[in-house]
């Protein structure tokens, strides 16, 4: 390793964090899925890059899983979705984007003094991007809350994935082998319970849009 | 080791060999088959541990102690007696054309996986697994609260998966958290997610990671424990999912969710040696214990009314864990079978008294003891064991809660009083109302299956009357692991 792959790390983390950004202000269903699949892409690079500085050879498994799974499989599983229910519109989101920004920025001022001190413990190169990835994770949380619409939110849940694994290869060299396995197998089932639900919330309600779930509340 | 194949491979097995020919008239026995065959393996595995202590198996991947082999009994039991409930249910259900061959197919195949990646979070050692497990229940239930496509059935489901879909993120966070600490100090080739290494070395495991860690832990978990304020999901997939389904959520699911918390606690008890853990399930557990009960008291549908009781229990056995010590660990253990076994008779009998009524609004429920005095008074039993009458087992554990609580934290009794008094006037009322008076329901085409109802009663009543002493032992001993 030297400072050249320190600073590639960074840079790819940084980048990771910029995406982030940009998904909770896109308001384009198309552009959203898109900005998911550059992300997709941006984390294989970083666990490929990790795993070369490191010689830890299992986490090019887990670069590959990253991009048969989320650069290639869901993002053409999400086109199918939104071409046969035909969602291409632009989505509203619920608070308006510069107060969502304001808030994303102070979860990622939380994130990074939140992650401070242990990041310093972590015994891996990128032990400094442990901030970025919770950052991530909250950020994706946010979009989740402030979106309306079906689709924006299982990208918002999948891109808190994201943020996940990134903070696995952050922290440690990745989490076990197992252990990865079977989580890329449960996001992948998750991903298409949800897409047959859209089909099905769609066919009850004329619409994806998930204010109209909000029948069962207490009186 | 066989006993543990056969306890896991039966399930799998079943929701292929279901997914295959789920929708036959005769699938509805064949899932009891199953299920019986899982009960038996489970019956073989707990004599097993009895005789010989602790097993490992598969390169320590797998391991059974006191701890998990009473909720791997209990599981596998409920699990039996749910698929003979829903034996009858499921007849009737698609005769109201509520259920076609598919959905049958469906329900059957995702009942029997359900069960397995629930026995599989029990058995594991591997915390990674724990949660790859956990995650695969809470999709196999989706599935399973979505089963009757309506819209609000939907909308359960989809609040279901998205809101545990976020908490047991957390948790994964707090899992990977949990690696980097146990990393530095068994490294990486020592399986540093084995729960059992990370319990001998939790000592040395880093506190300021450990802290975080179990933040996010619990807040994963919790949410599937149905901790409040991360609640929301359960009254509504209680309420909309078919019955069968709500009696295995209430009665096993939330148990294997506080069973993830215990063993994360046990490690974080180890690394930071204060009361961080201890303190804050007994914060939530005690919240959640008064949210729900004056909750309790505003339900119109009968399921969501259970589904908060069962929040209401939840977050007693997180406050008994968490006040620690022998006897309110062991109470907290008892409190988790009774309520396992009350919780989902309540669930048989209800099922049957709406499918009688034709509704779930509890004003149009009247009279059932005039039509079938078998499901009203098994319904009235139900209530009174479940709301901490004696002589039945939830009376002993609360007894013992209580008496602890004014013990060690007495500034905490006055609000479980309070909580179990809110509960029991505004439960047993309407209950009562259901139960008596001039009728209203109807007789059902075919004979409901109430057989579980009085085992899951009787076996209630008898943890209130004697604990066997092997049973006693057991919880003695899984009691001094978890902190007693």
């Amino acid at each position: 390793m030297g400072p050249v792959v320190g600073q590639l790390i960074d840079l790819l983390a940084a980048l990771l964090l910029m995406l982030a950004f940009a998904m909770i202000t896109q308001r384009r269903i198309l552009s959203l899925i898109h900005l998911f699949t550059v992300q997709g892409a941006i984390l294989a690079a970083a666990t490929a890059v990790v795993g070369w500085a490191t010689h830890q050879p299992h986490l090019y498994f887990s670069a590959g899983i990253t991009v048969v799974l989320k650069v290639i499989a869901i993002p053409l599983l999400l086109h199918r979705v939104v071409n046969r229910l035909n969602v291409r519109w632009d989505v509203e989101t619920l608070i308006n984007v510069p107060t969502t920004m304001l808030i994303g920025i102070a979860l990622v001022i939380f994130s990074f003094n939140l992650a401070l001190p242990i990041s310093q413990l972590a015994s891996t190169i990128a032990r400094g991007t442990l901030g970025i990835a919770l950052a991530c994770v909250l950020l994706s949380f946010l979009m989740m809350i402030t979106r309306s619409k079906a689709v924006p939110q299982i990208i918002g849940f999948l891109s808190m994935e994201n943020g996940l694994f990134f903070a696995a290869t952050a922290a440690t060299y990745g989490m076990p082998m197992v252990v990865e396995l079977g989580i890329a197998l449960d996001v992948l089932v998750g991903i298409l319970i949800l897409g047959v639900f859209m089909f099905q919330i769609r066919e009850q309600f004329d619409s994806l849009d998930i204010r109209h779930l909000e029948k069962l509340k207490e009186d | 080791m066989i006993a543990l194949l056969a306890l896991l491979v039966s399930p799998l097995a079943g929701a292929i060999v279901l997914a295959l020919v789920g929708h036959r008239d005769a699938a509805r026995d064949v899932n009891v088959g199953f299920s019986a065959a899982t009960f038996a393996a489970a019956c073989a595995l707990t004599a097993q541990v009895v005789a010989d202590g602790p097993v490992f198996a598969w390169e320590r991947e797998f391991f059974i102690d006191a701890l998990n082999v009473f909720l791997v009994t209990l599981t596998a039991f409920v699990a039996l007696t749910t698929s003979i409930f829903s034996r009858p249910y499921m007849r009737i259900e698609r005769d109201r054309g509520k259920m076609n061959g598919a959905r049958l197919r469906l329900y059957h195949s995702m009942y029997q996986l359900f069960t397995c990646a629930m026995l599989v979070a029990l058995t594991t050692n591997n915390m990674g697994i724990l949660w790859v497990a956990m995650e695969a229940a809470t999709l196999t239930t989706v599935l399973l609260v979505s089963v009757y496509r309506t819209a609000a059935s939907l909308e359960a489901a989809w609040k279901y998966f998205i809101l545990c879909g976020v908490g047991i993120a957390q948790a994964l966070f707090g899992t990977v958290l949990l690696y980097m600490a146990a990393e530095k100090v068994v490294g990486v080739e020592g399986g540093a997610l084995l729960w059992t290494n990370l319990q001998g070395v939790a000592g040395r495991l880093d506190p300021n990671i450990m802290t975080l860690a179990f933040a996010f832990l619990f807040i994963g978990y919790g949410t599937k424990v149905g901790l409040v304020p991360v609640h929301n999901w359960l009254p509504d997939a209680h309420a909309e999912g078919p019955t069968p389904v709500s009696a295995v959520l209430s009665g096993l699911l939330l148990n294997v969710a506080l069973y993830a918390v215990l063993r994360c606690k046990v490690l974080t008890d180890g690394a930071l040696g204060g009361p961080l853990a201890a303190r804050l399930m007994m914060g939530f557990g005690l919240l959640s214990v008064v949210v729900a009960a004056f909750f309790i008291s505003r339900q119109k549908d009968v399921k969501r009314m259970f589904a908060y009781s069962s929040i209401e229990h939840m977050g007693l056995m997180t406050f008994a864990f968490g006040l620690g010590g022998p006897v309110a660990t062991f109470a907290g253990l008892l409190h988790m079978t009774v309520h396992s076994l009350v919780k989902s008779a309540i669930f048989f009998a209800v099922g049957h008294a709406t499918q009688k009524a034709g509704t779930q609004v509890m004003e149009d429920i009247r009279g059932l003891v005039k039509v079938s005095p078998t499901v009203g008074w098994g319904m009235m039993l139900g209530t009174l064991a479940i709301l901490g009458m004696p002589p039945f087992g939830v009376f002993a554990s609360e007894f013992l809660i209580l008496t602890t609580a004014m013990r060690e934290q007495p500034w905490a009794t006055p609000f479980l009083l309070l909580a179990l008094g809110v509960a029991f006037a505004s439960m047993f009322a309407r209950v009562q109302s259901m139960v008596f008076g001039e009728t209203s329901v109807r007789r059902l085409p075919h004979p409901p299956a109430l057989v579980p109802v009085f085992v899951h009663l009787a076996l209630g009543l008898m943890l209130g009357l004697y604990v066997p002493p092997y049973l006693e032992q057991w919880y003695r001993q899984a009691a001094r692991m978890i902190g007693g």
